[in-house]
């Protein structure tokens, strides 16, 4: 299958604009005639049901939590990038695009990471004008920090909630949007299938979380803004309901995806406490700008932080990076967090972590400021692990935290089902191989806001589609399955519970599918992962009915899907045999242990699709050309 | 540590619901009280029984999705901590928990500790945000909004919208709630030219919800995880008594509350599906 990527030609600061005007237009009387199902309801679903219900769309927004509000954008600590050069510190549209492809390890799409960098400035206005209260300077202007691996100050943030007050900003035009009538909200409604028809994405059928009733819902386009799949992992920063089953169905429904193992390591999260650990519990990138990261230069040194001399304590970072220092990007400071712990050097019962260190700070600043900065993330530490980290230094370590990958999509924000858009988190194709920090809250927004009201206006425009009688067979077999994977999940009665899987599932893919990898490691995962799918479908238990609120049902579906899932991110991992960005394979290393790429065999999307079960996952390649910022190894020395 | 749950348990609306009791014998005091409750579903699945039905998602402090009472005070014992924050070191080994539900008229029973929250949503729905469509916005510095305004603003957005404030009102009122919204638009410039009927259709919702009037107790400032302030209600009289003298002539429109889960529009097939 050849992928029709739709990039603009000519000019990259014009391909936008350009696309805007060679896109066909609905007109105003006909919007109200076409439906259209926005699945998710966080930064870009939230966003792109409020816009289109004001262009007057009849939008439908589907949630599983009980609100709209509760969608895990919300729990976006440190902020939102914008090239709007407030700073006057050489700041610019073309500079964000820049250290964006670079950031990303020269494996995302130029002609879209430039429309994300040009659709930044608009995303600032907008939210200014909703009333999202930005830090402000004591004139009244906004103000900006530098966060995650900037060498400018781009970031505009809220308190250490930022993804809240956007998210509410977005819920709250969403509200509005119910209000008028244009957007009904189904909360505690989850998507299990997605029906195409006559090989276009026409509805998707529906589970009531409450009554357990089945439904479909007919619609002319389905939007999917369903977040990432971190959660494969069993332990991540992500929501404890944040899964991958929407994109999954989509997927075999005929959706390619993208990317699977780019994964990135949060490298700023409190250390594992204990098996019962159900999350990981992020703390702000944006603590790196004031806390520095060390750890004893001796192996095994037991001693408590404030017993060990500044000469007998290795800031690593500072040591290896001397110009970005604590500042270097995600991947990088994990994977230096993971080469000092697995010398010997961790500190934390476990000696899995490291300490971020703000005592320099607060002798500079004063402990007021520091308080002011990050109060709540201090706090938040404080209620978890019992110590005051104005006094001792906090222990981090790192964590999943976001999934690059996700469903294949064209310029439009199309995947390869026409018909089906795919924003945010869910979607591959703004952040390559890593994202910087303060950008996922970015691409969300200029998904929901900004891009999908046009190019969803072009695809109705442009096609011609037929009513769908309830009697479809492609209705009815999308309901039969749905039906039937869940009596065989009540019906296996086995004896484990869906959990014990879901953490040995997290324990392969940590392993081996995590911070580094190798050839030998991914094999090995791929066959546990199918030993343990199999004995999924035979022993697992779940109790309860199905028209009813049921947890543990949900839970199973959405863990047999991650069960496919992690399959393909080894897959995925184990072909692409160089290392980028967050995929660290160790056979592809620098003398100084920094990632190695390929550009010559490896510069592509690697786009899978689905062949049915057991099956070799099919793939197609997108190379990726670049003309703009020319491919150079990534250096933060 | 030793602990006893006594867990309030109720299948449905129609069910009337009851206590029963679980003995805890190994709680670790680094667990967070959600997943001391994980432990017990774990245990319960395991002997073939259900679980309990609480609400969880982010597990941070944040998404405002959990919360219950605990011997009586929502959200547990300790002052500004959700139940996914709340660690299990903050209790004494053998000590009993008495977990129930939110209890308020407008927040109908679900199952278990789950309860329908969407009143909360029809009164954001009412007014709780500023009219501006995508793409009117001018330039963000063209709005300047002093420190201190955009401050109090913040605080007030912090909400994130639990329940705990009615759950804590002898009256189950919403007003903390509905305050803390109409004072962080009513605080910015830019919700300035809707502060009277914001109000107005608000407070209008919130009443027709079933929520009990605010007699200035302030159990739902004590309560709330986000330490909102009581003088946001003062922000909401203040609006809606402005508002009812410059805007008597509105007409104020308010949604019937809908209580049933049923299948949204009902339709299973949508009339406008074709163009």
């Amino acid at each position: 299958m050849a992928l029709d990527s739709r990039i603009p030609t000519g000019p990259i600061e014009q391909a936008w604009e350009k696309t805007k005007f060679d896109l066909k237009l609905v007109n105003p009387a006909n919007k109200r005639k076409h439906t259209i199902i926005v699945v998710g309801s966080g930064l870009a679903g939230g966003a792109a049901s409020a816009t289109l219900g004001e262009l007057g769309y009849n939008v439908k927004c589907f949630c599983f939590q009980d609100s709209p509000r509760r969608a895990h954008s919300i729990a976006a600590q440190g902020g939102i990038n914008a090239a709007k050069n407030y700073q006057n510190d050489g700041d610019s549209i073309y500079r964000l695009f820049y250290d964006t492809v670079k950031g990303g390890d020269f494996r995302s799409r130029e002609a879209n990471v430039y429309r994300l960098a040009e659709i930044s400035v608009k995303i600032i206005d907008q939210c200014v004008a909703q009333g999202v209260p930005f830090a402000r300077e004591y004139g009244g202007s906004l103000t900006n920090r530098s966060f995650g691996g900037a060498q400018v100050s781009r970031t505009f943030y809220a308190r250490g909630q930022t993804g809240q007050q956007l998210l509410l900003g977005a819920y709250q035009a969403l509200e509005r949007q119910v209000n008028a009538g244009t957007v009904e909200m189904l909360a505690r409604t989850e998507m299990l299938d997605l029906i195409v028809i006559d090989g276009k994405a026409r509805g998707i059928v529906a589970r009531n979380l409450v009554t357990g009733e089945i439904s479909t819902y007919i619609a002319d386009a389905v939007v999917l803004a369903t977040g990432g799949y971190g959660n494969v992992y069993y332990l991540s920063t992500n929501a404890k309901g944040s899964n991958v089953t929407a994109s999954w169905r989509a997927h075999k429904r005929g959706a390619l995806f993208a990317n699977p193992c780019y994964t990135q390591i949060h490298p700023t999260c409190i250390p594992v406490s204990g098996d019962y650990q159900s999350k990981l519990t992020l703390m702000s990138e944006s603590l790196r700008n004031d806390g520095r990261i060390w750890v004893p230069m001796n192996k095994g040194d037991k001693r408590k932080p404030e017993q060990i001399p500044e000469a007998e304590r290795d800031y690593y970072l500072e040591r290896r990076y001397p110009s970005f220092g604590n500042l270097v990007p995600r991947d990088v400071a994990s994977r230096n967090a993971k080469a000092v712990c697995d010398e010997g050097r961790g500190v934390g019962p476990s000696g899995l972590g490291v300490y971020l260190d703000f005592a320099d700070a607060i002798r500079r600043l004063g402990e007021q400021t520091i308080r002011e900065r990050y109060g709540n993330l201090f706090d938040m530490y404080e209620r978890i692990t019992d110590e005051n980290p104005y006094k001792v230094p906090m222990r981090i370590y790192p964590a999943i935290h976001y999934t690059m990958g996700g469903l294949w999509v064209d310029y439009h924000l199309q995947s390869t089902i026409p018909g089906l858009f795919v924003l945010g988190e869910a979607n591959f194709s703004d952040h390559g191989a890593n994202r910087l920090g303060a950008s996922a809250l970015m691409q969300g927004l200029s998904d929901g806001y900004f891009v999908i009201p046009y190019t969803i206006g072009n695809y109705l425009a442009t096609n011609k589609l037929g009513k769908v009688e309830e009697s479809n067979a492609e209705v009815r077999n999308a309901v039969a399955c749905v039906n039937e994977t869940i009596s065989k999940l009540l019906s296996i009665k086995g004896k484990r519970t869906v959990d014990s899987f879901h953490r040995e599932l997290g324990k392969i893919m940590w392993e081996y599918c995590g911070m580094s990898r190798t050839a030998e490691g991914l094999q090995k995962a791929i066959g546990q992962i199918r030993e343990l799918r199999d004995d999924y479908w035979q022993n697992v238990t779940v109790p309860g009915a199905g028209a009813d609120l049921n947890q543990s049902l949900e839970k199973a579906g959405r863990v047999a899907d991650f069960l496919e899932l992690g399959e393909l991110m080894c897959i995925d991992a184990l072909e692409r045999n160089e290392s980028c960005g967050g995929h660290f394979r160790e056979e592809h290393q620098t003398p100084d242990g920094e990632a190695k790429r390929d550009d010559e065999h490896f510069s592509y999307v690697a786009a899978w699709g689905y062949r049915g079960p057991g099956n070799r996952p099919e793939l197609t390649k997108e190379p990726l050309e670049f003309e703009y910022v020319h491919p150079s190894q990534r250096s933060y020395k | 540590m030793k602990l006893t749950l006594k867990i309030w348990r109720q299948t449905g609306r129609k069910d009337k619901g009851r206590f029963v009791s679980y003995a805890m014998d190994d709680v670790n005091a680094e667990m967070s009280m959600l997943e001391c409750l994980d432990v017990l579903n774990e245990s319960l699945i395991e002997r073939g029984e259900e679980p309990v039905a609480f609400e969880h998602d982010c597990r941070e402090g944040i998404c405002g999705s959990c919360g219950f009472m605990i011997n009586g005070i929502p959200h547990g014992p300790l002052p500004a901590t959700t139940v996914c924050q709340l660690t299990m070191r903050h209790f004494k080994d053998g000590e009993e928990l008495v977990i129930e539900p939110w209890r308020a008229a407008a927040f109908p029973a679900v199952k278990d500790l789950v309860v329908d929250r969407r009143s909360f949503d029809r009164i954001i729905a009412a007014g709780g945000y500023i009219s501006v469509s995508t793409g009117n916005a001018p330039d963000g510095n063209a709005i300047l909004v002093s420190k201190d305004t955009s401050d109090r603003a913040m605080d007030a957005a912090a909400c994130i919208g639990c329940g705990a404030c009615v759950a804590a009102c002898p009256n189950a009122s919403s007003a903390l709630f509905t305050g803390a919204k109409i004072a962080h638009l009513s605080i910015l410039p830019q919700g300035a030219p809707e502060r009277d009927g914001r109000a107005l259709n608000m407070v209008a919702q919130m009443n027709a919800e079933g929520f009990g009037g605010c007699t200035n107790i302030g159990e739902c400032t004590g309560a709330c995880p986000k330490e909102i302030q009581l003088e946001v209600i003062a922000t909401m009289n203040r609006d809606f008594i402005r508002g009812s003298w410059k805007r008597r002539d509105q007409e104020v429109r308010t949604v019937k509350p809908m209580t049933e889960w049923s299948t949204g529009s009902k339709l299973k097939i949508d009339p406008h599906a074709t163009s």
